[in-house]
This record gives structure tokens, C-alpha cells and sequence, in this order.
């Protein structure tokens, strides 16, 4: 560690390429930067190269151009067994005819480990996932969740600097999935090492990172914390991807003092926060979360623009409400509204008013 | 609550105990499942199983002496074969009354066979005194016993009466130890003469070049197994072709094709000597030996051992390497200590099916196994067909089978026969 400079980048992309056939880029020139001890997650619909790129790093794949590097030194050239990177597979990836005390001893053995260190090393990782008391069973006798933490605790008997999680949840049902996501991310922290997540449940990925990373078409869309990239998305497929979003379509008409009044197809005007649209006339999509959007005109500023909508359905659900509204010619619109004592609950057939803060709208391209 | 109970049984909804009920609703569905395979099951139980058992049952019968000579052997039992004379003129008398009604219906010739292959002779005296014995009538002509060695000077042979009352039973254990190279004597079991040894031999070489020869598959099936199981499903299908292509070739066009490769002017050592590799006059012998059949025997039983290997391969997901070598074991160590055990099953399951296979196979070694390269199935058709000598290759066959399942049964205990997967 001597040449490498604690705050550097521990992990880093630089014009990372993946073509599977020769005619398609899976990757498309791949930039990221991850410093040590940060837990990333790349998150993105299935084909959008997430998991091609933690195969990259893994060594399963070669990437077609560009430069992979860890601490520092590209790790291009480096076979899979060489990199000392934990992984953790989808389908846990247990060895069948091994016990779990054997499945843990395995990465220790291979490192030519001595027999009673060995043995105190996997007990100490069956202890960080509570699971000392089944070293001796074998995978098949063990639920999806226990495998599952197996798996978590094999990827990291032998104290890699970085792990790589290719789905890990993705088989276990909800309940258990959130009591995982809470135990490896608070293992992540407390061991402080480096962690690439790849799923394509976008509550996982905005509970368990530091940093998102979407994916779309082979290119990160936008990498940014969590709150960030939900409050905050930079262009439309970021903001229709992570969580629930309005989107109605329209054309600038004028950009003034940091808000954006656009018109929508049906010409209606509507405030918004211009993200990346720069001048009127051009085409815009705005995007504007159910839960900002407000009922109660004395909340919005005097000059605010709203609109008239029609309420199609109501749905309870438990602790707020769901009610789908037609906007502006669009039947999809929603709002969420908490579920308080004071709370009105809106009948089908109901016209009502609706307006939001200008800088909850944002005028993404279209 | 319907799981009421009474006397501990549970009952159904109408009183009946449950598990009549469940019978019941259940007996139409298991007679149609029967129905179903009962034409198969007879089809086997009457060209397999029955004469399976007939066969076994030849092993030991030995019927024909005590149903040709009924007096003979009843009167032959109380002659002490160890005072050194012959049997007195009751033996003689009744022997002639026995023979008298077995030439009538001339069925002392197949007694002089059946006598034959425990002591050589026994067929053409029974012949030859058949045909002179006609003329004597057995009551008239008392006393025999000059008579009858005057005939054949065998019947003054002490030997030959010990022989006749050796096997006098209606079971014999005589095939059997006539299969070890043993043979039964008046005196008890001893071996046979050293230049008569050979079945022992013979089945110590079946069973070793039959190992050999699951062995070579083994070595050669592995790699294109997990070759199948690792292309792409397009060309997986084209290779399985490949592999099952001998299937739709004749099995003796294979081994006849064998022999024009491997045959001293044949193909292989026409290219040895054409490049100069082997001179002329030192051409190889590659066949009539054991190296052909095993060479053969391999290339024939080959898609036996790949079929079982590829079918439980095909089931090993390739993330378990991935999981390997993602925590620092290198290509042999992960493909050793996480793949290889897995695929054991599959080697099991081919090296069962190659070896009880090979261990009864016939047309290959008879073709390219000249002398030496000969199972001991090709002498269990010499016994049936040439000669003619059922019981003993009844009780060769029977060994077979027991030596087959012993080996199961070992291969049960040590790897454990849940471990064979056959698909």
C-alpha cells in the first residue's frame, strides 16, 4: 500500500468498453470512481450492462477497450483468482458437496492458510452472520436466507478489500430481503471495505448505497447519492426509473429567473425548474413526484400556475393514498397523499385543483 | 373438525378409517397405471425373466442320469466305491434293464454326452454298446456282467461306475466347479488337469480388460462431456449427433471396421510404414490380440460413458467456477476440488453402464479378439452352440451375473448408488 495514495480512487473505469459480438456495445465508454470503503450500486433494468461491468471487474469478462484499475494498477492482465475480490452470487453459488464449514474453509485453503488459523477464520465469519451453529450442515439443509448469508460470509472469510454482489437477493422473498439488505450493508460499514452492488430493485439500491450508479443502454445515466438521485434526477430516464413519477409533455416557452414556464400539449402552462433544457422552443418532458404534488391552493404561491384535473380512482393503502387523476389528457397521472387524520379522501368524478413548487417540477428533455 | 378419531385411526368424513378411503379413491387410478405397463411387464416376465430362470436352473440340474438309469442309481447307491471291485451282478442287471428301455427310446446317446464332459469316452461307449446292448433281451440273457464288458471294456472300469454314481443326483454342483476349472470327483472336489485350466483365466481377463476399458472411456468421455455441457446448445446438439452417430451404424459394421483399420496390412500400419515410422517387416500387431478389443471395445461403448457424464454435467452451473476462482483457487483447483466432484456421479453412472456391458460382451472380442483377446462370453457361446455343453455354460453365465452384481452391490457400499445419476 505503499504507493497508493489513501484517498485516491480504490476502484476505477476509465473508457470502459464491452462488445460481446463485435457489433454492439454492451458498455459503452464506462467512466466511475470509487474511493475505499464506499458502497456503490449499480442499478439498472436487465441488459443495461450493470452486471457485465462487475464481471469486468471480477475478471469473468475482458473489457474490449479501456482500463480497469484497482488501487491503483490496472488489473486488465490479472487472472479472476489473482484479484482478491470476494463475490457473491445471485444463486449463492454454495458448493453442494462441501459442508459450510468446508465451503468457508475453501478460499483459505486455496490461500494455503494453516489449518487452526483457518478454522478460527471461519467460525469469525460464521459469527458476523450469526450462523456458527450450522458450520457442519450442507447448503441443501439450509433456507434460502441462511445460504444466502453463507454465501455473504464465504465472500468474506478472506478479508478482500472489495466485494462484488451480483444480485444477491434476488431469490429471497420481500421480508427477508430487507432483514439481508440491512445485516450487509451494516457489515460493509463496520468492516470498511469497498462494495459494488448490482441489483435492479431500485428500493434496494436506494436503502443500502452511498452511491447509485443507473444504468441504461450501456452508459451510467446519472451516479449520485441516494436522496440525490431520487430528488434530484438529471434527465428523464433517471426520474422515471427511480420510484413513482408524473411526466407530462410539453414545450418551453420561456426560461426567467431560474423557472421555466412550459406549455403542455394541451396548453396548459405549468412552473417548473429547467434541469437540461436551455432556451424556449425546445421540447421538454417535466417530471413531478406524486407525494409534491399539492391540493391545497393557500400552499402555493399566489402566482402559481395550476391545473384542472378529474379524479379516476382512489385507492387506500394503508398508510397513504393513492389517487390516479386525469391531467392534462394523460390518464396516469398519480398523487400519494399521507395518511393523516385531516386527510381528504377524494371521490371518482371529483374536479380538483392541483399546482407544486416550481423547483419539484423539473424540465428534463423529452 | 374430519380428522375425528376413533381408536386412534383417522376417520373420514363418512366414518370410514381415512387410510381405506384413501385406498379406495386411489385403487382406480393404481389399476390403470397398472394396466398401463402390464403389457410390457409381461412381454419381460416371458422373454426375460422366465428364461433367465430356466437358464440359471440348467446350472445345477442334472435330471438326465437318474431319469435314464432310475434303477441303476438306486442300486448303484448302496456299492461302496472305495472296496476296490466292481459293482455285483444287481448293478449289471439293472443297468441292462435301464439301458434296454433308454435305447428304445434312444435316449442313452444323450446320456453318453451329458456323461461325456465329466470323463472323456463316456459318449462313444454309450454308442457302442447301444448298438450291441439292442440284441440282448434283460430278462433272458441273465447274467450281464461279463456280457457287458465283453461289449465295452469301460463297463469293467471301476472308474466308470464311481463316475455314474458321482453323478447319480438330481442336482449337481458338477458345472460349477467345472466353470473354476474344478471338477467333482468320486474322491470330492480337485482341480482340474493344468492344461484344461482355462476359464478362470479367462475370467480374471474379462474382468481386467473391462476395466481397462471403462477406465480408457472414462478418460476419453470426460473432456467431451464437458465439452457438450459447455458450448452453446446449437452446437452442443451437433456434437451430440457426433456422439450418437455409432448408434446408427450396425455394431459389427464398427467392428469389422476396426478390423480394416487395425489389421496388419490395414490402414493404421499402411500409414505407420509410409512414413517410415515402423519398417516394413516389423508391421504391429494391433488385432487379434487384446489391444484390439480393448481399442474396439472403447470406441464402441464410448457414447455409454459420455450420454450418463454429460446428462450430469449439464446440471453443474458454471457460476460454481466462477465462485472458485473468484476466491483465489486457480483453473485446476477449481475444476478439481468444486467440479470433478460433482460430475462423479455421472462417472459412476458410465462406468457402471460401460463395465456391466463390457463384462458380458461377445460380437467385438470374437471378431477382433483372436485367441487372446477373447471374453468369457465367447466361451459361453462355444458351450451353447458348438459344444453343446448347457450346464456349464448355464453356470458360466450364472457366475457372470453374480460376479456383476457383487461388483454392484460393492460400487452400492463404497460411492453409494444415489450417487448415480442417469439422467
Amino acid at each position: 500500500m505503499a504507493n497508493t495514495k489513501k484517498s485516491d480512487a480504490f476502484v476505477e473505469f476509465e473508457r470502459v468498453q464491452k462488445s460481446y459480438d463485435g457489433i454492439n456495445l454492451v458498455v459503452k465508454d464506462l467512466n466511475l470512481s470509487m474511493p475505499r470503503g464506499e458502497f456503490l450500486t449499480m442499478l439498472g433494468p436487465s441488459g443495461s450492462g450493470k452486471t457485465t461491468c462487475l464481471m469486468m471487474l471480477a475478471g469473468f469478462e475482458t473489457a474490449t477497450h479501456g482500463d480497469i484499475r484497482l488501487g491503483g494498477t490496472s488489473i486488465n492482465n490479472i487472472p479472476p483468482h489473482k484479484r482478491g475480490i470476494g463475490m457473491v452470487f445471485q444463486n449463492y453459488a454454495l458448493f453442494p458437496h462441501m459442508t459450510v464449514a468446508e465451503n468457508l474453509a475453501f478460499p483459505l485453503e486455496v490461500r494455503k492458510i494453516g489449518k487452526s488459523e483457518r478454522e478460527e477464520k471461519v467460525m469469525r465469519a460464521l459469527g458476523m452472520v450469526q450462523m456458527q451453529d450450522f458450520a457442519g450442515r450442507r447448503p441443501s439443509q439450509l433456507s434460502g436466507g441462511q445460504q444466502q448469508r453463507i454465501a455473504l460470509s464465504r465472500a468474506l472469510v478472506f478479508e478482500p478489500e472489495l466485494v462484488l454482489m451480483d444480485e444477491p437477493l434476488g431469490a429471497l422473498d420481500k421480508q427477508l430481503r430487507e432483514t439481508l439488505q440491512f445485516e450487509i450493508t451494516n457489515l460493509a460499514h463496520e468492516l470498511g471495505i469497498t462494495t459494488v452492488y448490482v441489483t435492479h430493485d431500485q428500493t434496494e439500491a436506494l436503502t443500502m448505497s452511498d452511491r447509485v450508479a443507473v444504468f441504461e443502454n450501456g452508459r451510467i445515466q446519472q451516479l449520485a447519492a441516494p436522496d440525490k438521485l431520487y430528488e434530484e434526477p438529471e434527465n428523464s430516464f433517471v426520474a422515471q426509473f427511480i420510484g413513482e413519477n408524473n411526466t407530462l409533455e410539453g414545450v418551453i416557452k420561456e426560461i426567467k429567473g431560474g423557472v421555466a414556464l412550459v406549455q403542455l400539449d394541451n396548453g396548459d402552462l405549468i412552473d417548473a425548474k429547467p434541469i437540461n433544457v436551455t432556451q424556449a422552443g425546445q421540447r421538454t418532458r417535466v417530471s413531478i413526484r406524486p407525494e409534491r404534488v399539492e391540493m391545497d391552493k393557500s400552499r402555493l404561491s399566489s402566482d402559481a400556475h395550476t391545473l384542472k384535473a378529474e379524479v379516476l380512482e382512489f385507492i387506500y393503502m394503508g398508510d397513504i393514498f393513492r389517487t390516479r387523476l386525469r391531467v392534462a389528457g394523460s390518464d396516469a397521472f398519480v398523487i400519494k397523499t399521507r395518511n393523516a387524520p385531516d386527510q381528504i379522501r377524494l371521490q371518482p368524478g371529483q374536479i380538483i385543483d392541483i399546482g407544486w413548487l416550481a423547483e419539484d417540477c423539473r424540465a428534463l428533455d423529452a | 373438525m374430519s380428522d375425528s378419531t376413533a381408536n386412534g385411526l383417522v376417520l373420514a368424513a363418512d366414518g370410514t378409517p381415512l387410510k381405506r378411503s384413501l385406498s379406495r379413491s386411489m385403487r382406480r387410478q393404481k389399476m390403470r397405471a397398472f394396466m398401463l405397463v402390464a403389457p410390457l411387464l409381461i412381454f419381460v416376465l416371458l422373454t426375460f425373466i422366465y428364461p433367465i430362470g430356466v437358464m440359471l436352473s440348467r446350472s445345477v440340474q442334472n435330471d438326465i442320469v437318474p431319469e435314464t438309469l432310475p434303477e441303476t442309481v438306486r442300486v448303484l447307491g448302496a456299492w461302496d466305491s472305495s472296496s476296490g471291485d466292481l459293482p455285483n451282478e444287481v448293478v449289471y442287471a439293472a443297468f441292462m434293464r435301464d439301458m434296454s428301455v433308454a435305447i428304445k427310446a434312444k435316449k442313452h446317446t444323450r446320456l453318453g454326452s451329458r456323461l461325456n464332459y465329466e470323463k472323456t469316452g463316456f459318449s462313444s461307449m454309450f454308442r457302442q454298446s447301444g448298438r450291441k446292448m439292442k440284441k440282448l433281451d434283460p430278462v433272458v440273457d441273465a447274467p450281464f456282467k461279463d456280457k457287458l464288458i465283453k461289449i465295452h471294456k469301460g463297463w469293467g472300469d471301476i472308474e466308470t461306475w464311481k463316475t455314474l454314481q458321482t453323478y447319480s443326483g438330481l442336482y449337481t454342483s458338477g458345472y460349477f466347479l467345472n466353470s473354476v476349472d474344478a471338477r467333482m470327483t468320486p474322491e470330492g472336489m480337485a482341480w482340474q488337469p493344468e492344461d484344461k485350466q482355462i476359464l478362470l483365466k479367462l475370467f480374471g481377463r474379462t474382468l481386467v480388460m473391462s476395466l481397462i476399458i471403462t477406465g480408457s472411456c472414462i478418460l476419453l468421455g470426460y473432456p467431451i462431456a464437458w465439452l457438450l455441457s459447455n458450448v452453446s446448445p446449437r452446437s452442443a446438439n451437433l456434437l451430440l449427433i457426433l456422439v450418437l452417430l455409432p448408434f446408427w451404424t450396425s455394431l459389427l459394421v464398427r467392428t469389422s471396421a476396426w478390423k480394416v483399420m487395425l489389421q496388419q496390412n490395414g490402414v493404421i500400419n499402411e500409414v505407420l510404414v509410409w512414413i517410415g515410422l515402423v519398417p516394413d517387416g516389423e508391421r504391429l500387431i494391433l488385432i487379434n490380440n487384446q489391444f484390439g478389443t480393448i481399442v474396439a471395445m472403447t470406441h464402441i461403448l464410448l457414447p455409454f460413458m459420455i450420454l450418463p457424464m454429460y446428462s450430469v454435467m449439464q446440471t453443474i452451473p458454471p457460476v460454481y467456477l466462477r465462485a472458485a476462482k473468484s476466491m483465489g483457487a486457480t483453473n485446476w483447483t477449481a475444476f478439481w476440488r468444486v467440479y470433478f466432484p460433482q460430475s462423479i456421479p455421472g462417472i459412476g453412472a458410465g462406468s457402471i453402464l460401460v463395465f456391466i456391458l463390457s463384462i458380458g460382451y461377445y460380437i467385438t472380442p470374437e471378431i477382433v479378439g483372436g485367441t487372446k483377446g477373447v471374453f468369457i462370453s465367447n466361451r459361453i457361446a462355444y458351450h451353447i452352440s458348438s459344444s453343446l455343453n448347457w450346464g456349464l455354460a448355464a453356470a458360466l453365465g450364472t457366475i457372470l451375473l453374480i460376479v456383476v452384481l457383487a461388483l454392484y452391490w460393492a460400487y452400492d457400499r463404497i460411492v453409494g448408488i444415489d450417487n448415480v445419476k442417469l439422467g
